[in-house]
């Protein structure tokens, strides 16, 4: 498969690894993290942790859109599809996201809501036009990647003057996180996670390109590569990350230079711009409460803001008190160090967030990696 | 003398299933005489009896069940009539038996054009003929608008073993090696492509066969040697595998780069998030052999048409944790674990 093959290539992948091996220092370790989801997700696929040496270390990020969603938003968006006049139109990743007291969207259309798993927002607009009596709400998640596209829906839906359309906005913003991470008492006082250097978003970069890096690279004294998601993107970037922590550097470098420039694409951050502002502030599940970390329609497009449409407020759910996923999320504790993993909470009856969505570092490390636990207990 | 009525013929260019198309009166003798006979025409149906009754040979018989949902009804390579024929003769061959008769019962929803119902049919008919498997019985139901989605069928089997075969899924043993009859994923990536909110252009036609031939051919070449058999429809490779590693108590490694996969349905898949060992195939069948035998069986396979991409893609170890892993073509290792959640809702 052209395109495709050329970035998996297993004999380019050893001399990589030969690579990495070769210029790790013995006496130092590299504790990088992979921001994205995307990226977990192509590490535990391909097996990538079996090509590197001990001491490169990958930690799993929040970068997983379904994963930091926290409970008060998913119990919010059960809430709206329950109305008998409204139709939610999600993507199908948040149906098993578990809410409050066991409930999720999925058990919601079960008892008899109205939702409706879409792919595109386009379909959702589609909905709303076919079906004038529906209250169609999409519901929006999503970092900088999705964020253009649910601008695109609001912009067709003013265009054709629909009354019975509006977006349920959960849009964040990855700089922002980074940023919490990095500020966490976890990684600054504490010195509980050392994190030596950022695999940088792939997707959302293409869109906000990688000069919003340089502040943290520059203010925090870490590198940060913008890697692409195919596993010898990751590879490639691991050792410019290896070599910039052997040379005490820390820049913003872009290994996905195939797709991402410094200034990222105008034109989608226009349109983020004609129709999002900032929140104050959004709750994120495992940051907490986050300055500046989401976005929200404008005043001039309110009618088409589901939380003022239907007048929604946070009722702020609880996670399962043993779910270990704020943890996990900040890179403080590993999937298996969580009493529920793989017990109580498994891909098929997740407890939380982390286990639901395949780019979520638990559910990463259930489907693909879970046979080196037992490795590990052996030896 | 009361003049014979005029017998009026189904309108099957525009005319529709209504409810008394179920009824048990003459609309419904029309419809299965004028329809279903047509199409699967064999003496046992013209007999019209509520049973076909037909001689038993000596020895071990198989028997299987299945339903049939797919949506959408008619896909690039198949329908829903011919998956109907296809699909529970693979489940009897894949016990090593020969497939001999089969049944089909549809559930009709209201308003079903006659027309569709007749292509169907008629698919049915055309696939049981090349497949040398009559069905000699069957069943219609009508159901109200809404009640279902167009129609759903349900075929049961039954075939011959021939002698001293005991195909079963706790034979498989450690060493044992895993062969897979061709490319994954042709179905499911197929049938996704004509899905209303997700239609996207492909050549790609189903795989959807009676691969009862094929089976023939390897019981032949490999005997007492074979272990099991299965073809892995809904949760492709991946839940047929875990499936196998459970109840023979084993575990199993395999080689990606090993496992055939069309570029079309690996750029597919790239394109949906999906992967093609979660993809459902209805014309492959995936074998554990003795080690011994792994040659032949795979020669013979390969002599067959469809069988001619087969591949040793694996073995079977010890595990006691019954874990599937893989060695990726990237060189790392991974599980490949049971689908979670619905990868592709109704796909057979």
């Amino acid at each position: 498969m052209k395109y495709i093959d050329e970035y998996r290539d297993g004999r380019i992948a050893q001399a990589f690894a030969r690579q990495i091996a070769g210029e790790v220092r013995a006496e130092a370790s590299y504790r990088l993290m992979e921001f994205c989801g995307g990226h977990t997700h192509a590490i535990s696929r391909f097996g990538i942790t079996d090509l590197l040496p001990a001491n490169v270390r990958m930690i799993h990020g929040p970068g997983c859109p379904v994963c930091v969603l926290p409970v008060g938003r998913i119990d919010m968006a059960i809430g709206l599809a329950r109305r008998p006049e409204v139709t939610l139109c999600t993507y199908g990743d948040l149906m098993r996201v578990p809410g409050s007291r066991g409930a999720s969207l999925l058990k919601a259309k079960a008892a008899g809501a109205d939702i409706r798993m879409v792919y595109s927002t386009l379909d959702a607009v589609r909905i709303a036009e076919a079906e004038p009596s529906r209250e169609v709400v999409f519901f929006a998640i999503g970092f900088e990647t999705t964020t253009p596209p649910t601008a695109l829906a609001i912009r067709l839906a003013a265009a054709k003057a629909l009354k019975n359309f509006s977006v349920f906005c959960n849009h964040v913003l990855t700089p922002a996180a980074i940023q919490s991470i990095l500020e966490s008492p976890d990684v600054r006082a504490l010195g509980r996670v050392r994190v030596d250097g950022f695999i940088g978003p792939s997707h959302v970069s293409t869109i906000i390109g990688t000069q919003p890096y340089e502040f943290f690279a520059e203010e925090f004294g870490k590198p940060v590569v913008v890697t692409g998601f195919e596993p010898l993107d990751v590879l490639q970037a691991i050792l410019m990350l290896v070599r910039q922590v052997n040379e005490g550097r820390h820049e913003v470098e872009n290994q996905y230079v195939r797709a991402v420039t410094r200034d990222g694409n105008a034109i989608a951050k226009g349109e983020v711009a004609e129709f999002f502002e900032l929140r104050k502030s959004f709750e994120w599940r495992g940051l907490g409460v986050v300055p500046y970390s989401g976005l929200r329609l404008k005043q001039a497009y309110a009618t088409f803001d589901a939380e003022r449409r239907f007048d929604l407020a946070d009722a702020g759910g609880e996670d399962n008190p043993a779910c270990e996923c704020g943890a996990i999320l900040r890179g403080v504790k590993t999937p298996t160090e969580c009493k529920l993993f793989g017990t109580l909470c498994t891909p098929d009856t997740p407890m939380g967030s982390c286990m639901v969505s395949s780019e979520g570092a638990c559910a990463a490390h259930w489907t693909y990696g879970r046979f080196r636990d037992r490795a590990r207990s052996a030896a | 003398m009361t003049p014979k009525a005029y017998r009026r013929r189904l309108d099957i260019k525009n005319g529709r299933v209504d409810l008394s198309h179920g009824s048990g009166g003459r609309a419904m003798a029309q419809l299965i005489t004028d329809i279903f006979h047509e199409a699967l025409d064999n003496a046992w149906l013209r007999r019209g009896n509520d049973q076909a009754a037909f001689d038993v040979a000596q020895g071990r018989m198989v028997m299987t069940t299945d339903a049939y949902v797919v949506s959408p009804l008619f896909f690039p390579g198949g329908d829903i009539g011919s998956l109907a024929v296809h699909g529970t003769i693979n489940d009897i061959g894949m016990g090593g038996a020969h497939p001999l008769y089969l049944s089909a019962s549809f559930i009709i929803e209201e308003g079903f054009p006659l027309a569709d119902l007749k292509r169907i049919a008629d698919s049915m008919g055309a696939a049981a003929r090349a497949a040398g498997v009559p069905v000699v019985t069957g069943d219609t139901k009508v159901v109200e608008r809404g009640k279902a989605d167009g129609v759903f069928i349900s075929t049961t089997g039954i075939g011959a073993v021939p002698g001293g075969l005991d195909l079963s899924a706790d034979k498989a043993q450690p060493g044992d090696r895993v062969i897979l009859s061709g490319t994954l994923g042709d179905h499911g990536v197929a049938v996704m492509s004509k899905r209303q909110n997700l239609a996207f252009d492909t050549d790609l036609v189903s795989d959807s066969a009676p691969l009862h031939g094929l089976v023939a051919a390897m019981v032949e070449a490999g005997g007492q040697d074979l272990r099991v058999m299965r073809d892995p429809t809904r949760g492709g490779l991946a839940a047929t595998l875990n499936e196998l590693a459970d109840q023979s108590d084993i575990g199993f490694r395999l080689e990606e780069n090993a496992i055939p996969v069309r570029p079309e349905v690996a750029a597919a898949c790239e394109l949906l998030g999906l992967d093609p060992l979660y993809v459902a195939n209805e014309g492959k069948l995936v074998a554990v052999v003795a080690p011994k035998a792994a040659d032949v069986v795979l020669a013979a396979m390969r002599a067959h048409p469809l069988g001619r991409d087969a591949a040793v893609i694996g073995e079977a170890i010890e595990d006691d944790h019954h874990f599937v892993q893989m060695t990726t073509g990237f060189g790392g290792g991974r599980m490949v674990d049971w689908l979670s959640g619905e990868q592709l809702p109704r796909i057979c």
